[in-house]
C-alpha cells in the first residue's frame, strides 16, 4: 500500500538528545513513508515520548536532524510543525478541559483559518463563511471519531475513553500528513480498544501517517506496517511487526530488561 | 432603564451618586479589558493599571497647559488607546515567556516602574510635574459641545455629570460588544486554549507568544481608553490614582464577578464600586446610631468590611457570582446526558 | 570608599529581613502554589504585638532582656496563630477552586489584617523602644549599630535552623513531599493538611521575627508597614526563584543589596537624571531584567514543559 521508492514522509538522521547528564536519545534513525502505519514500542523511560516531542517542537534535539515532507528541522517551535503537518496527542490527555468537545475541535482549525480581529469585530462575510465552515467541520470530525454526545459537552465531562477520541479529532481538525499518537489505548478497555483500532484504520485509509506510540503490543501487531523498538534510548529493531516479535534482542529488552 | 438610571439616581439619593456611577462605568472599562488578559487568556497581570495611567497622562498631556498642547477628545483617546497599546506590547514582548505567577510579580513590578516614574518626571525636565499631577486638563467636549457644562434639551436639564454617564454608557456598550466579538471567535477560543493548556494550544498550531500579545495589546488599549475618559471627566490627574490598590481592585472586579464572563465582569465592576461607597456612607452614621458615637473611624470599617465581603464571596462562590457561561453549560450537561456517568468522571478526576 | 561600605552594611541589614520574609512566600508557594498576599501584613501584626507586649512588661518593671525575649515570644505564638487560621479561613475550603480564587481572598485577608490594625493601633507611627544597649561601631569609615549586627546574626541563626528542620528532620521531609507531589506524599502516608498548616506557621514565626527586626532597625512601627514590605519580599522571593529556600535567601540579600546601592548611587551613575526616588524602581527593574534571562528565578528549577 505504501510506496517504497517515494522518499519517506518522516526522516530521522542520529538523533541525540540528553537532559543534564542522561541521554534520552542516542543515534537514532528511522524513516516513516507515506500512508503507513508505524508503531514505536519500547520499555518505559525508552524514550518514545521524547521522540514525540522533538518531532513536535516541544524539545530541541541536541543532535542529528530530521526531515519531514521535504524540509529538513534541527530546530523548530511547537506551531510551526503543527502548521507543517505534524499533528500529535498526549500520553495525559491534554485537552481544554473547560472548553466544549466542539471547541476544542475549532482550536485545531486555527492553524488553517485566517479570521483576524477585524472580522472577529465585523463578523464580515468571510469570517462568518469560514466560522460556519470551522463549525461545520468540527460537527463532522465529532461524529468521524465517534462521539455521539451534545457538542456542548465540556471536554472534561466526557468520558475518559470519549477524551482520547476527542484528542484525535482535534489533531484531524489541523489536516495534518502525519498523526503522532502516545498511548491512544492507555486505560481503554478491549471493547473500545477494538473500535480505536477501527478508527485508526479508517484515518489512514483517509490518506493520513500514523505513528503510534503503544504498549498495547496485540493492537500494535494487529495495526501497524512497520514497527521501531527503542530501549535506553538507542533503536534496537525496526522490521515488520511479525519480524519484531521473534527478534531476540527485543525479547531481551523485554523480559531481561523488566527492571527497566 | 440604563438610560433613565442617572436621573433616577439622582432623585433617590443624589447627585453624587450618579458621580459615582461615571465611576463605576469606567471601571467596567477596565474590567473588561483586564478579563481580555486573565479572564480569556489567562495571564495573570497585576499591573493593569499602569494602562489606565497611560490613557489618563496621554491626555492630561495632550489636552492641558501643561505642555501648551490642546488637541480634541476625539483624537486624543485613539492616541492613548494606541500609546497604551504600544506599552501593553512593551511589556508583553519580554516576559510572556514566563510561567504563571512570574508573569503576575513582572506585572506588577512594571506597574509600579511606571508610577514611580510618574512620580518623578518632574525633574530634569518637567514631563509629568510630579506627585502634584496635572491640572487643568481640558474638559471632554465633541464639536462645540462640552460635556462638562449644562444643557437643556427637550426641556431636560442635562448636568455634567448625567452627560458624562452617557458617554461613558456608550463607550462602555462599545467596549462590551467588542469583547463579546472577540469571545466568541477564532481569537477568542485561541486565548481560551491557551488558558486551558498552553503546550496542547501550541501543539495544535496557535502561535502562542503572537496571541498572548495580542491579548495584551487589546486589554491595554481598554485601559487607555477607560484613563482618557478619566482625565477627562476628572480634569486632573496625580500617581495617586493609580497605585498597586486599584490594579488589585479592577482583578477583584474580575474575578469575584466571574472571570471570563462578561456578565460576570460588569457585576462585578458595579459591585466593587457601589460596594465600598455604600459602605463609606454607611460606617459612620450606623456607629452614630447604635453607639451614639463616632468610635471608629469610618474608613478603616469600611476597607474591614469590604476586606470581609472579598472573602465571604469567594468562599461562598469560588467561581464567581456570575460564572462563566461553560460553567453554566456544565451543569446543564449534567442535567441532560447520563447523570451518573458524568459524576463518575468528575469524582474520578478530582 | 566609606559610602559603599556603609550601602552594604544597610542593604545586608534590610536583606536579612527581606530574606526572612521571603521564606515566608517561597515556602507556601512550594506547597500550595499561592502567593499569599497576606503574608506581609503577619509581619506588621508581629511587629505590633511585639510593641504592645513590651509596653505592657516594661511597665512591670522586668530586665530589658527579659522583655524583650517574652515580647518575642508572644509575638511569634500570636503570628504563628494568625498563620494557622488565615490558611483554615481563606485557603483550605479553596485549595480546589479555581486559580485565583484564593488570591483574592488573600487580599481580603490582607484588608481586615491592615484596618483591624489600623483600628486598634490607629493610624500614627508608634516609637519602638530601644530595650538593648545600642552602640555604634565604626568600620572603615561607616557605621554598624549593635542592633544590626544582632539582626544580621539572628537572622544567619533562624536560617540555618530553617535548613536543618528541612533537611534532617521526619517533618521537614514531609514538606518536602508535600511540595513535590501531594497525592503521592498522601499514599505514603503523610498527613497533608498537618503539612501545610505547620507551614504556615512555620512562616508566620519568620515573618514575626522579621517584623521585631525591622522595627527595632529603624525604630517605629506603623499599620502599613507590612504591606511594601511584603511586596519586596515577594519580589525578593521571585527573583531567588519561588518555591527554592536557598533562592528566597539570596534573593532577599541581594535585593537588600541592590536597593541600598542603588539609593546611594542612582544620582550619580545616571549623571543626576534618575535621583534615589527611583529606588523602589530598580528592584523591579532587575526583577525583570533577571526573569527575562532566567525565567525561573536565580536558583529556581528549569521547568521544562513536559508533554
Amino acid at each position: 500500500m505504501s510506496d517504497i521508492k517515494a522518499p519517506p514522509l518522516l526522516q530521522l538522521s542520529a538523533v541525540g538528545k540528553h537532559f543534564g547528564g542522561l541521554a534520552a536519545l542516542t543515534d537514532v534513525s528511522l524513516h516513516i513513508r507515506h500512508g503507513e502505519i508505524y508503531g514505536l514500542i519500547g520499555p518505559n523511560g525508552a524514550g518514545k515520548t521524547t521522540l514525540f516531542n522533538i518531532l513536535t517542537g516541544l524539545y530541541q534535539l541536541d543532535s542529528g536532524s530530521f526531515t519531514f515532507d521535504g524540509h529538513s528541522y534541527n530546530c523548530c517551535k511547537p506551531h510551526l510543525l503543527a502548521k507543517a503537518g505534524i499533528a500529535r496527542t498526549f500520553q495525559n490527555i491534554r485537552l481544554f478541559a473547560n472548553m466544549s468537545a466542539l471547541e476544542n475541535i475549532m482550536v485545531g482549525r486555527h492553524l488553517r483559518t485566517r479570521t483576524g480581529v477585524w472580522g472577529a469585530l465585523t463578523r464580515n462575510t468571510a469570517a462568518r463563511a469560514e466560522e460556519r465552515e470551522t463549525e461545520q467541520r468540527a460537527h463532522e470530525l465529532l461524529r468521524y471519531v465517534g462521539i455521539h454526545r451534545p457538542a456542548h459537552t465540556l471536554a472534561k465531562n466526557l468520558s475518559y475513553g470519549e477524551q482520547r477520541r476527542l484528542e484525535i479529532a482535534r489533531a484531524l481538525a489541523t489536516d495534518p500528513t502525519l498523526l503522532a499518537l502516545d498511548e491512544p489505548a492507555a486505560g481503554m478497555n478491549a471493547t473500545e480498544t477494538e473500535s480505536l483500532k477501527a478508527l485508526l484504520q479508517t484515518i489512514r485509509d483517509h490518506g493520513i501517517t500514523i505513528l503510534l506510540i503503544e504498549h498495547d503490543v496485540k493492537l500494535i501487531m494487529g495495526l501497524c506496517d512497520r514497527v521501531a523498538v527503542l530501549n535506553y534510548g538507542k533503536k534496537i529493531a525496526e522490521d515488520q511487526p511479525e519480524a519484531i516479535r521473534n527478534n531476540p534482542a527485543v525479547i531481551e529488552a523485554y523480559l531481561g530488561g523488566s527492571h527497566a | 432603564m440604563l438610560l433613565a438610571l442617572p436621573f433616577l439616581t439622582d432623585e433617590l439619593l443624589g447627585r453624587g451618586w450618579v458621580r459615582i456611577l461615571d465611576f463605576a462605568l469606567l471601571f467596567i472599562m477596565l474590567a473588561l479589558g483586564l478579563n481580555i488578559v486573565v479572564g480569556y487568556a489567562g495571564l495573570l497581570d497585576l499591573g493593569y493599571v499602569a494602562f489606565f495611567a497611560v490613557g489618563a497622562y496621554t491626555y492630561a498631556l495632550l489636552a492641558s497647559p501643561q505642555l501648551g498642547l490642546h488637541l480634541p477628545f476625539w483624537i486624543i483617546l485613539p492616541i492613548g488607546a494606541l500609546i497604551a497599546g504600544l506599552f501593553g506590547a512593551l511589556l508583553g514582548t519580554p516576559t510572556l515567556k514566563l510561567r504563571g505567577d512570574y508573569l503576575a510579580i513582572v506585572t506588577l513590578g512594571f506597574g509600579e516602574i511606571i508610577r514611580i516614574f510618574l512620580n518623578n518626571l518632574n525633574a530634569p525636565v518637567n514631563i509629568t510635574n510630579g506627585a502634584q499631577g496635572i491640572s487643568q486638563i481640558d474638559p471632554i467636549s465633541i464639536a462645540d459641545f462640552y460635556f462638562s457644562r449644562s444643557h437643556e434639551i427637550l426641556g431636560i436639564t442635562f448636568h455634567s455629570v448625567h452627560q458624562h454617564y452617557y458617554l461613558f454608557l456608550a463607550l462602555t456598550l462599545l467596549v462590551i460588544f467588542v469583547s463579546s466579538r472577540l469571545q466568541y471567535s477564532r481569537i477568542g477560543r485561541a486565548w481560551m486554549a491557551i488558558r486551558e493548556d498552553e503546550v496542547a494550544a501550541a501543539a495544535m498550531g496557535i502561535n502562542t507568544r503572537n496571541i498572548k500579545l495580542l491579548a495584551f495589546v487589546m486589554g491595554a488599549s481598554f485601559g487607555g481608553i477607560a484613563g482618557g475618559l478619566f482625565a477627562g471627566f476628572q480634569g486632573f490627574v496625580s500617581p495617586e490614582s493609580f497605585s498597586l490598590m486599584e490594579s488589585i481592585m479592577i482583578l477583584c472586579m474580575v474575578v469575584l464577578g466571574g472571570m471570563g464572563n462578561i456578565g460576570g465582569v460588569v457585576l462585578g465592576g458595579v459591585l466593587l464600586v457601589v460596594l465600598p461607597e455604600a459602605l463609606r456612607n454607611g460606617a459612620g452614621p450606623a456607629q452614630q446610631w447604635l453607639l451614639g458615637k463616632t468610635l471608629i473611624d469610618p474608613e478603616s470599617l469600611r476597607l474591614l468590611f469590604f476586606g470581609i465581603a472579598l472573602i465571604a464571596v469567594m468562599l461562598w462562590r469560588p467561581a464567581g457570582l456570575w460564572p462563566s457561561s461553560t460553567r453554566r453549560r456544565e451543569l446543564e450537561a449534567v442535567d441532560g446526558v447520563a447523570q451518573q456517568e458524568q459524576d463518575t468522571v468528575y469524582d474520578a478526576k478530582h | 570608599m566609606d559610602i559603599l561600605l556603609q550601602q552594604i552594611i544597610n542593604g545586608l541589614v534590610q536583606g536579612s529581613v527581606y530574606a526572612l520574609v521571603a521564606l515566608g512566600y517561597t515556602m507556601v508557594y512550594g506547597i500550595l502554589g499561592l502567593i499569599n498576599f497576606a503574608h506581609g501584613e503577619v509581619v506588621m501584626v508581629g511587629a505590633m504585638i511585639a510593641l504592645a507586649a513590651i509596653q505592657v512588661l516594661l511597665a512591670a518593671a522586668l530586665s530589658p532582656l527579659l522583655v524583650l525575649l517574652l515580647s518575642v515570644l508572644l509575638a511569634v505564638a500570636v503570628c504563628m496563630a494568625l498563620g494557622y487560621s488565615i490558611e483554615r479561613i481563606a485557603y483550605r475550603p479553596l485549595r480546589h477552586a479555581p486559580r485565583l480564587a484564593p488570591l483574592i481572598t488573600a487580599i481580603g485577608v490582607s484588608f481586615v489584617l491592615q484596618n483591624l490594625a489600623m483600628i486598634i493601633w490607629g493610624r500614627e507611627y508608634h516609637s519602638f523602644p530601644q530595650l538593648l544597649p545600642n552602640a555604634s561601631h565604626h568600620i572603615g569609615g561607616a557605621i554598624i549599630t549593635e542592633v544590626q549586627i544582632t539582626i544580621v546574626l539572628i537572622a544567619i541563626l533562624v536560617m540555618t535552623g530553617l535548613m536543618l528542620l528541612v533537611h534532617r528532620t521526619r517533618l521537614g521531609r514531609a514538606m518536602r513531599a508535600v511540595a513535590e507531589n501531594q497525592t503521592s506524599a498522601s499514599l505514603m502516608g503523610v498527613n497533608i493538611n498537618k503539612v501545610i498548616s505547620t507551614t504556615f506557621m512555620l512562616g508566620s514565626a519568620l515573618a514575626a521575627i522579621a517584623g521585631i527586626m525591622v522595627s527595632a532597625n529603624y525604630g517605629v512601627v506603623h499599620y502599613y508597614m507590612g504591606f511594601m514590605l511584603g511586596l519586596k519580599a515577594f519580589t525578593a522571593a521571585v527573583l531567588g526563584g519561588i518555591g527554592n529556600l536557598r533562592g528566597a535567601m539570596l534573593g532577599g540579600v541581594l535585593l537588600g543589596l541592590i536597593e541600598s546601592l542603588g539609593a546611594g548611587y542612582m544620582g550619580a551613575l545616571t549623571g543626576g537624571i534618575l535621583g534615589s526616588h527611583y529606588q523602589d524602581a530598580l528592584a523591579f527593574v532587575v526583577l525583570i531584567a533577571v526573569l527575562v534571562f532566567r525565567p525561573s528565578g536565580l536558583l529556581g528549577e528549569r521547568v521544562s514543559e513536559r508533554a
